[in-house]
């Protein structure tokens, strides 16, 4: 702990006002709305506390049904989500084969597309009288109904989250020394007993990071539901309490409250379970797990396994893409005909939703960068007390759903105007903005601090032994140094931010302030609109994929020029 | 307890185009503690790892008790093997990692208590059952993973650089208990070390490789008094080794052509060596030192030179002296009192002929 050790808080008030700021942003900001939530959760009109809402709901039948299903659900797509992505991430760590790079590219193309986006496109492809129901009645008489109600939801989140457990798992594996598994192979262990005794367990940890992930996305999920007209789950009855009845029903905010308790429940447990099973195994010079051929029909197995999940995972992607170029599309398996008019249309009428997407994205990510980058100095290059609870603060961000941001927005912030206008704040565009500053806020600090550790200390030393100032110090040496885990988390905060729905559907308060997101949902909401929609869509993903792909290379260049320096 | 032979008959393996071990033939006897001993990169290692299944020979027989085991898989083949960092499991307990070959030998709950008990008494670590292994000391892992190969009672224990990760006295240690345990339960044993050092304290014979190729196979004293080629010289031990050329043999000399050094009239050894190209070897204790004008013990071959550095090492000074264009090691035994020839004193160096190595490979 050498590093930390340096530089005691005694260099000056830069590092306390750094602070002060920050943790003034994390509670007006984060704190204090999520606070009010919860806070109007527990009160009655005459400001007494009470838990009669919470009766209230759970003797209400929709609601209590609601609960179940958003229960049902979440747990339902942990466990499909394993299903697609355990035996991918046993197939790319233990064997040798040409398919690594198609499982990797698996691993992205789910999440370049909004989850609410690949509902759509699903509902074409395998929605009741979509393609394949349609060629199945054609050919067998039957159809499988995948795609109604709950089972519907599940199956979209599946298929859209189940990345999250195969990156962690791959990663979880990658980290397990070879001479774990032949020290079990040479006392006799092999096959299926080898997975289950020694490799799953070591990858553990990484598994409950991802599923936990992955259950609260689920479980914090608006778009999906509204898209598929599923109203019975706890994201779509807060929403639509909140629009609906308004801003001071209190039913909202109980759905909210839930909705954070499970989250962070969530994360808690798996934050519990890993606790003191950082199965970090891999030593220096070791090797990792053996990697073998696969034989004739293990190939076809996984091969089949691989081009299932990669035709299932790229329908959605498909389907938007015909949808745009298509002028009808319905009870067909494909389009009747196409055109190119819907991306006319988007150009003429959508630019000002692209500008808000750039413009908000934009900002918000050079906010999280800049946060990030000064908690993570704070953390690993000061001795301030307390350091530690920005990091903290921050990462609640990671349980509250966007809905319940913007809600706690709307409440905390009613009738506060922007400074020397008469605008209403929450009128205005610049909440949307922070709200994704907000929740992508523990992504982009997961990112920086990790750059920051990676800069030796003595690097910096050597600079302001040479007569640099702290500042200068900061901006000429350890910034560019970070550079590439900045921009790391600077992609990562601007792809989500610009295909998150939920908090956006709340606080967009005109057409003329909505983002590309928003557009697609409101094109969507009609039969004409879909085309439109799809087209807004496909190039949302085209700039997300593209995005993804730079700072992908970008992120790799700088890693290797940094390892040949070191 | 099972006293299993083990013998590799001119056993290759290669990696693509880049040879590992070349035609290895080896004889390991029932109960023996033997050393792979060679630098980094001699394919030691390999070859251990191939004992134990995980890389296998493009050519050749491995036999265990006389019977060929290249096709068993490495869970079937019952060769306990522990690895240089442990590779104990973090996920389980002590008790649980020790108990692990028992299990998958689906033995009886009964048999796996008493075993795992008395594998965890052996090796002293009874009250750490409980433990993770990251809660025990370095000292107290390589323990458990002694226990957990023992435990299964395998025909042959591999171990792969067992002290190379524990600090200086502990591996003394740990080298002791490592002997006494060997001794104990007879298990026929091979070790894989870089540490000349821990080869000749520990084993009963070793087998010294260089570029994938067995260069001298023998007991310590063996390899250390009769080395068979240049590398053996060097790398057991310290040796002088002078290049050179025999040129004539006599009754009672021969003539010894040193490169830079001119030549040396020998005392025949009872094997001579043929005439032509040879290096001759010899062991820097085996060396005597004096100022350039004393009378030296005539049974030595006596070589003038000039110190060119002088270290000062506690048991012994070490010299290097300058001999016509070569440099000559020489160790003398220390006592209090006794000065050091500074650098670029002028010295006479004796060398005792029967100490005398001819190398001609």
């Amino acid at each position: 702990m050498q590093a930390t050790a340096l530089r005691p808080g005694n260099a000056g008030p830069g590092p306390w006002i750094a602070f002060g700021l920050i943790l003034a942003f994390l509670l007006v900001f984060l704190i204090v709305p999520v606070g009010t939530v919860i806070y109007t959760a527990f009160v009655n009109e005459t400001g007494a506390l009470t838990t009669g809402h919470f009766a209230n709901f759970f003797s209400q039948g929709v609601f209590r049904e609601s609960f179940f299903n958003s229960l049902t659900v979440s747990l339902a797509s942990v466990f499909f989500a394993s299903v697609i992505a355990v035996p991918l991430a046993y197939l790319t760590v233990r064997f040798e084969f040409r398919g690594a790079l198609l499982i990797q590219t698996l691993g992205v193309l789910p999440l370049i597309m909004p989850p609410f986006v690949g509902a759509v496109a699903l509902q074409l492809i395998f929605g009741r009288s979509g393609s394949v129901n349609l060629l199945l009645d054609d050919a067998f008489g039957f159809t499988i109904p995948i795609m109604d109600g709950l089972v519907g939801v599940t199956f979209v989140e599946s298929i859209h989250y189940f990345p999250f457990i195969l990156l962690n798992l791959v990663a979880a594996m990658r980290n397990i020394d070879g001479a774990m598994e032949e020290s079990a192979l040479n006392l006799g262990a092999r096959g299926w007993r080898l997975f289950r005794r020694v490799i799953f367990p070591l990858a553990m940890p990484g598994y409950l990071a991802g599923a936990a992930l992955v259950f609260v996305k689920v479980f914090d999920d608006l778009g999906t539901p509204l898209v598929m007209g599923v109203t019975n789950m706890l994201a779509p009855q807060a929403y639509l309490r909140i629009t609906s009845v308004g801003i001071d029903d209190p039913l909202g905010y109980v759905v909210s409250v839930i909705m954070i308790g499970f989250s962070i429940l969530a994360l808690w447990l798996a934050a519990r379970v890993m606790k003191g099973k950082d199965y970090a195994t891999m030593q220096k010079g070791g090797n990792s797990l053996q990697k073998r051929r696969l034989s004739a029909w293990e190939s076809v197995l996984a091969y089949g396994w691989i081009g299932f999940v990669l035709l299932v995972t790229l329908a959605p992607h498909l389907g938007i893409l015909l949808m745009s170029f298509s002028k009808v599309w319905s009870f067909s398996v494909l389009p009747d005909a196409y055109t190119l008019e819907h991306y006319a249309t988007i150009v003429h009428d959508a630019g000002g939703m692209v500008g808000n997407t750039l413009l908000y994205c934009l900002l918000s990510a050079g906010l999280d960068v800049v946060i990030g980058t000064a908690i993570a100095y704070l953390i690993l290059r000061t001795r301030l007390p307390a350091r530690q609870w920005l990091d903290y603060l921050a990462s609640t961000a990671l349980a509250i759903p966007g809905l319940v941001l913007a809600i706690g927005y709307l409440r905390l912030f009613k009738g506060v105007q922007l400074p020397f206008t008469e605008t209403p704040l929450v009128a205005t565009w610049v909440l949307i903005m922070l709200a994704y500053a907000v929740r992508r806020l523990p992504y982009a600090l997961r990112s920086c601090m990790a750059a920051l550790q990676q800069v030796h200390v003595s690097l910096e030393e050597a600079a302001q032994s040479l007569g640099a100032s702290r500042l200068s110090t900061i901006r000429r040496v350890m910034v560019p140094l970070m550079a590439g885990g900045i921009l790391a988390g600077f992609v990562t905060s601007f792809i989500t931010a610009a295909v998150e729905l939920s908090a956006t559907l709340l606080l967009a308060s005109t057409e003329s302030q909505a983002p590309m997101s928003y557009g697609i949902y409101l094109y969507m909401q009609s039969i004409s609109g879909r085309g439109p929609g799809a087209a807004l869509g496909v190039l949302a993903v085209v700039v997300v994929g593209l995005g993804t792909y730079f700072s992908h290379r970008f992120v790799e260049r700088s890693r290797t020029t940094l390892k040949e320096s070191a | 307890m099972n006293k299993a032979s083990l013998e590799c008959r001119h056993i290759s393996l290669a990696y693509g185009a880049t040879p590992v071990l070349r035609d290895v033939n080896l004889k390991i006897e029932p109960g023996e503690f033997f050393a792979l001993l060679g630098p980094s990169g001699s394919g030691k290692s390999t070859l251990l790892r191939l004992i134990a299944g995980f890389n296998r020979h493009q050519s050749g027989e491995l036999l265990v008790d006389g019977q060929d085991i290249s096709t068993v898989p490495p869970h079937l083949r019952n060769v306990g093997m522990v690895f240089q960092n442990y590779a104990l499991w973090p996920h389980m307990t002590v008790w649980d990692n020790v108990a692990f070959g028992l299990v998958e030998r689906r033995e009886s709950r009964d048999a796996i208590r008493r075993k795992v008990g008395a594998a965890l008494e052996l090796v002293g670590l009874a009250q750490y059952a409980e433990r993770r292994p990251a809660q025990l000391s370095g000292g107290q892992q390589q323990r458990v993973a002694l226990a957990r190969t023992i435990v299964i009672e395998p025909k042959l224990l591999l171990l792969d650089e067992p002290l190379s990760n524990l600090d200086k006295q502990l591996r003394v240690q740990m080298r002791e208990e490592l002997k006494n345990l060997q001794r104990k339960l007879g298990l026929t044993t091979v070790f894989v070390t870089h540490d000349q050092e821990e080869a000749m304290t520990t084993a009963d014979r070793m087998a010294v490789l260089d570029k994938g190729v067995l260069q001298q196979v023998g007991s310590a004293a063996g390899l250390y008094d009769y080395p068979e080629n240049r590398f053996v010289a060097g790398f057991v031990g310290t040796a002088n080794l002078l290049e050179g050329e025999v040129t004539a043999l006599s009754g009672e000399t021969l003539t010894f052509h040193a490169q830079g050094l001119g030549p040396l009239t020998l005392p025949r050894p009872s094997e001579p060596p043929a005439v032509g190209k040879a290096a001759l070897a010899f062991r820097p204790h085996q060396v005597s030192i004096c100022v350039r004008d004393e009378q030296g013990d005539a049974s030595r071959v006596w070589i003038d030179g000039q110190v060119e550095s002088a270290e000062f090492l506690g048991e012994f000074s070490r010299y290097r002296v300058r001999v016509g264009e070569v440099a000559l090691v020489t160790d003398q035994p220390h006592y209090a009192g006794l000065g050091l020839f500074p650098p670029g004193a002028q010295v006479r160096l004796g060398i005792e002929p029967t100490q005398l190595r001819f190398l001609d490979r």
